[in-house]
């Protein structure tokens, strides 16, 4: 049975409330940061199905974006600019209202950018980016890609971790919570756990919406055709190149805006977010979610990164993402939720007694 | 001072440069068999030095390394029969997934055996601080063994691949597998072999340079995108110019350090790979006229 558009999304937005409403009412309340991290990062997910499963371009450097996102925005509002308050630049923010000033906690003042400029910027420092590596990147196919994709997450990596501005090691903390509108506050203070449930699934609904109509419309059609067969695709008059792009930036701009998001939910960030680890899960979990299936990818996102920020899977956290990424492979590379167990034992069946006949 | 100091650098460029040829070696010889690149080639290194380090405590050296090398030769057979003997026409995409599968797994099996430590097996011949002074430059013993390791393996798999009916079966099967199996190659059991034949060279690799670069759980990584740098620049597929290209991305990586901080070292290398993918994926030996007719 497929449901249609708008009853997806009704029934998502069902379930996250029902989900809040639960944890309410069973005293659970602390449940609600997990699942806000959750939701941020099941935007990379959804953004990254939309790259995989329908452009058909993998990649494995999406949490170089997510770092991008949010050590822009971490470093953007946590540089003290009083110390250089008298330059002309400083000067010009300050008369645009976008320089924004916080007592410290020694009693000071700290000058730093507004954070919602720091969002803009970092968001379009990430489209830059995107742009920049994604015209070369996508001409490569397959395991030239994948590789390609990997080299670019690497860079970032060490440069995040090689950088002592960016915090080295240690990354950046005491990122400011970012106000959206006055009331709105994305922050991990325990009075503002439920508002930051709803922003960050709200911001998930919004994507998918984005996302659903997307793919169902001559844009997706376009994807799914160079999914299919690129070259059938560029004869049949599709710009594969500018879709390719343009899913790519899309994509990129998304784990962006989850990074900025859980940067500010956690008051920090560290080198450990751009880690190849993290991209691998990504891209593991748009795998176990169906590839080509956005509902799929949120769901298994929302189960698998729940479980993994509540440490349920402990110290074998990389070692069970690796282990059902190798079984949803080998058995069911259409996701796990296409498993169809008696349909693979009677293949297997069938298998042995041709073999049998053969013998 | 100049000079010698160039040299100096020289030699760890080259010293560094072994380990990714042999990664790149590795990822060569499976990719000619069935077109895949594995994912996992970085963690057969580790398991080479981390099993050596082990089995040390149990025997001579010699003994110790053979016996890694065995069993990582044993790993990379079962890899491909539990994993991958048995898919029908894979799409690359579900092989790469499913290489960086098994390179998660080694990799966390390795953190559950061994731990986080650093550890490195003792140098061959003398220590940390004898060297051998060629002409004022200071070349570490193990550097020596380190090159002629490689050498040997290079000129071995050469006379294996050229001279031997197994390695003859075997780049019958590269060059078109069905016409190999046509001509009664058993194509299945040459995959297995190629897999077997790149996880001993990578282990061998991973004993050689354990003293000098030390050992942990999560090399892995890092080397294979080395080492498939390595193989690009060299051409995929080609053994040789890998080992050319390995010294090449050593003595410049080796380099860097004197105009960049040394934590930028890696970014240089992939810098390097993603310039070369983008100019020139045939790699620097690479034909150009075939190159148009492959896909990258």
């Amino acid at each position: 049975m497929r449901l249609s558009r708008v009853s997806s999304i009704f029934i998502f937005v069902v379930t996250v409330i029902a989900a809040q409403i639960l944890t309410m009412a069973t005293g659970t309340v602390f449940l609600l940061t997990q699942l806000t991290m959750t939701a941020y990062y099941s935007l990379i997910v959804i953004g990254l199905c939309l790259l995989m499963g329908f452009a058909g371009q993998i990649s494995l450097g999406h949490a170089g974006f997510f770092a991008i996102g949010g050590y822009t925005s971490a470093f953007l509002t946590t540089f003290d600019l009083m110390p250089h308050r008298e330059k002309a630049f400083v000067a010009l923010l300050a008369k645009l209202h976008m320089i924004h000033a916080r007592p410290d906690l020694y009693g000071g003042v700290v000058l730093t950018v507004h954070p919602v400029v720091a969002c803009l910027v970092a968001v379009v420092l990430t489209c830059v980016v995107a742009y920049a590596i994604g015209i070369p990147v996508l001409k490569l196919k397959g395991h030239y890609l994948a590789m390609a994709t990997l080299g670019f997450g690497t860079i970032i990596y060490s440069i995040v971790l090689g950088t002592q501005c960016l915090g080295a090691a240690d990354g950046i903390s005491s990122v400011p919570p970012f106000q959206i509108v006055p009331g709105l506050l994305v922050s991990g203070i325990p009075e503002a756990r439920i508002q930051n449930y709803y922003i960050a699934w709200g911001l998930v609904a919004v994507s998918m919406v984005l996302l659903v109509n997307l793919i169902s419309s001559r844009v997706g059609r376009a994807l799914r055709s160079i999914h299919g067969d690129e070259d059938a695709a560029n004869a049949m008059g599709v710009n594969t190149a500018r879709y390719k792009l343009n899913a790519f930036v899309l994509s990129a701009v998304l784990a962006a805006v989850a990074g900025i998001f859980v940067t500010h939910f956690n008051g920090g960030i560290g080198p450990s977010e751009a880690s190849i680890v993290k991209s691998v899960r990504y891209v593991a979990i748009v795998a176990i979610g169906g590839m080509a299936n956005l509902w799929g990818s949120l769901m298994m996102s929302s189960v698998l990164n729940f479980l993994s920020l509540r440490g349920y899977f402990g110290a074998l956290d990389d070692a069970v993402f690796g282990a059902i990424l190798i079984i949803v492979m080998l058995f069911s590379p259409e996701g796990i939720l296409s498993f169809n167990i008696l349909q693979v034992l009677k293949e297997l069946v069938d298998k042995g007694r041709r073999s049998k006949e053969a013998h | 001072m100049f000079v010698e100091l160039f040299f100096q650098y020289l030699v760890a460029g080259l010293t560094y440069g072994i380990i990714y040829a042999v990664v790149g070696i590795g990822f060569n010889i499976i990719y000619n068999t069935t077109g895949i690149i594995n994912f996992a080639q970085g963690e057969f290194v580790m398991l080479g030095g981390m099993m050596a380090v082990t089995l040390f405590g149990f025997m001579p050296l010699p003994a110790a390394i053979v016996g890694a090398v065995l069993i990582t030769m044993l790993v990379g057979a079962l890899i491909e029969v539990v994993f991958i003997r048995w898919l029908v026409n894979p799409s690359v995409l579900r092989m790469i997934i499913i290489t960086i599968g098994i390179s998660i797994l080694i990799r966390e099996a390795a953190l559950f055996f061994w731990g986080e430590g650093v550890r490195s097996l003792p140098y061959f011949t003398g220590n940390e601080i004898s060297s051998l002074d060629i002409s004022g430059v200071h070349v570490s013993p193990q550097a020596l063994w380190s090159l002629g390791t490689c050498g040997i393996i290079v000129v071995l798999l050469n006379i294996f691949f050229k001279f031997t009916m197994l390695g003859r079966q075997m780049r019958a099967c590269a060059s078109n597998r069905e016409a190999a199996a046509l001509c009664g190659v058993p194509t299945r059991n040459m995959v297995t072999l190629s897999f077997v034949l790149s996880a001993g060279i990578g282990a061998l690799g991973g004993c050689v340079v354990s003293p000098i670069t030390y050992t942990q759980y999560n090399i892995g990584t890092g080397l294979a995108i080395k080492g498939f740098t390595v193989a690009v620049l060299g051409g995929l597929g080609n053994s040789m110019a890998a080992v050319a290209a390995g010294f090449v991305l050593g003595v410049v990586e080796s380099f860097s350090i004197w105009v960049m901080p040394a934590a930028y070292k890696d970014a240089i290398a992939i810098s390097i790979l993603l310039v070369m993918l983008f100019v020139r994926p045939s790699g620097l030996f690479g034909n150009k006229e075939t190159s148009r007719l492959k896909e990258f």
